[in-house]
């Protein structure tokens, strides 16, 4: 460190510290257990098929962990949408 | 109305024994009966920190085999009234108390104190379970580095789904000369990142050391740094409002903490 910088008391590390552990907080936080994901999975399942038929074999659902944030990132390969999805809903 | 609190923390090391002692000490200084456990089995220490390793004569291994009453296990202080040692086992293991015994163990003194303390060893596995179980509430120590507070934060994750109310945080062994370079996470930062309310701020002291090395907690006798600090965590325990300290406070004359303070700024 500088003569000026210890004067100043201008370190860097301390913000360095603080965003590198934000940042693997995040990831550690987000360690969802399978049992949760496979509750999160089903769930979801049942929520989309009142809209579509979907294709419940093929289903993909990851955490994505990217820069600065965690994504629930599904891919869900339709079907068929249900042509009166719209109508059982405003009938609920 | 008596209260069990258990002192954890998620890496090993960032001073939960001697938090544990000198917290027991203040309190029982202050008035209030207090035991503090060892539950470290296995690892004891606090006996030592204590200075009370010479009168051990039973464990709270053999309380809970019913190799003894809890009365006879029971370690009184002669410094000051109150304040009583249940020493852990130095040669059983973890496993040798199990989280129901211990649950049962904290209950059966809370007839007969206004505190029970349990230091808890590191981590997160069958011996920390075990030293939560009896309580009702948590003290969580870390450091202000990088590895300390991720593992406080698992163990914060654990203590809430434990139904543990409050869990306080303390940090230890702060250094306000490199707080002020910028260089060690300050305790601001530390609290944005676990989000749980603070408890207490102790600052790096020499004299923890020297005191460990005479077995008298700097709360029987000292008015270092870290000994004030202690002693106002104590009294924020019992509902006081206590101010925290400011960096500058930590250090017993920095010398541009002397010019700030002479200048009438703060740090
Ligand atoms: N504020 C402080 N200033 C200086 N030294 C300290 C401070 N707090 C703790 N220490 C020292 O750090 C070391 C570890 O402290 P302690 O045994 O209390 O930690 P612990 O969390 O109980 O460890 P373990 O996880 O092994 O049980 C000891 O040597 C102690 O004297
Ligand atoms: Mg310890």
């Amino acid at each position: 460190m500088s003569f000026f910088k210890k004067l100043f008391g201008v370190g860097q590390s301390r913000q360095t510290a603080k965003e590198r552990l934000q940042l693997v907080l995040i990831h550690d936080r987000a360690d969802i257990s399978p049992e949760v994901m496979e509750n999160l999975r089903r769930d979801l399942i049942a929520v989309i098929s009142t809209y579509m038929e979907i294709d419940d074999s093929n289903i993909e659902l990851d955490l994505e962990r990217e820069d600065r944030s965690v994504a629930l990132v599904a891919s869900i390969p339709i079907r068929n949408v249900r042509r009166n999805a719209k109508v059982a809903d405003k009938g609920q | 109305m008596e209260r069990v609190i258990v002192l954890t923390s998620g890496k090993g090391g960032v001073g939960k024994t001697t938090t544990t002692a000198n917290l027991a000490m203040a309190l029982a200084r202050a008035g209030h009966k207090v035991v503090a456990i060892d539950a470290d089995i296995g690892l004891r220490n606090l006996d030592v920190v204590l200075g009370l390793e010479n009168r051990i004569v039973y464990s709270l291994v053999d309380v809970v085999d019913g190799a003894c009453r809890l009365k006879q296990a029971l370690v009184k202080d002669k410094r000051v009234e109150n304040l009583f040692l249940l020493p852990a086992a130095q040669t059983r293991t973890k496993d040798a108390v199990r989280p129901d015994q211990m649950k049962a163990l904290c209950d059966e003194l809370r007839a007969d104190f206004d505190f029970v303390l349990v230091d808890s060893p590191a981590g997160i596995e069958g011996g920390f379970q075990n030293a939560a179980s009896g309580a009702d509430e948590a003290l969580v120590v870390t450091t202000p580095d990088m590895s300390a507070v991720r593992d406080a934060d698992r163990i914060i994750g654990m203590l809430e789904s434990l139904d543990k109310h409050p869990i306080r945080l303390i940090v230890n062994r702060l250094r306000p000369n490199m707080v002020r370079e910028g260089n060690m996470l300050d305790v601001s930062d530390v609290l944005d990142i676990l989000a749980i309310d603070l408890i207490g701020v102790v600052p790096e002291d020499d004299n923890v050391v020297t005191s460990t090395n005479k077995g008298e907690p700097l709360t029987l006798n000292s008015i270092s740094p870290a000994a004030r600090a202690f002693d106002n965590i104590s009294r924020r325990l019992v509902g006081e409002e206590v101010p925290f300290l400011e960096v500058d406070d930590m250090t017993s004359g920095g010398f541009m903490a002397r010019i700030r303070r002479a200048l009438g700024l703060k740090g």
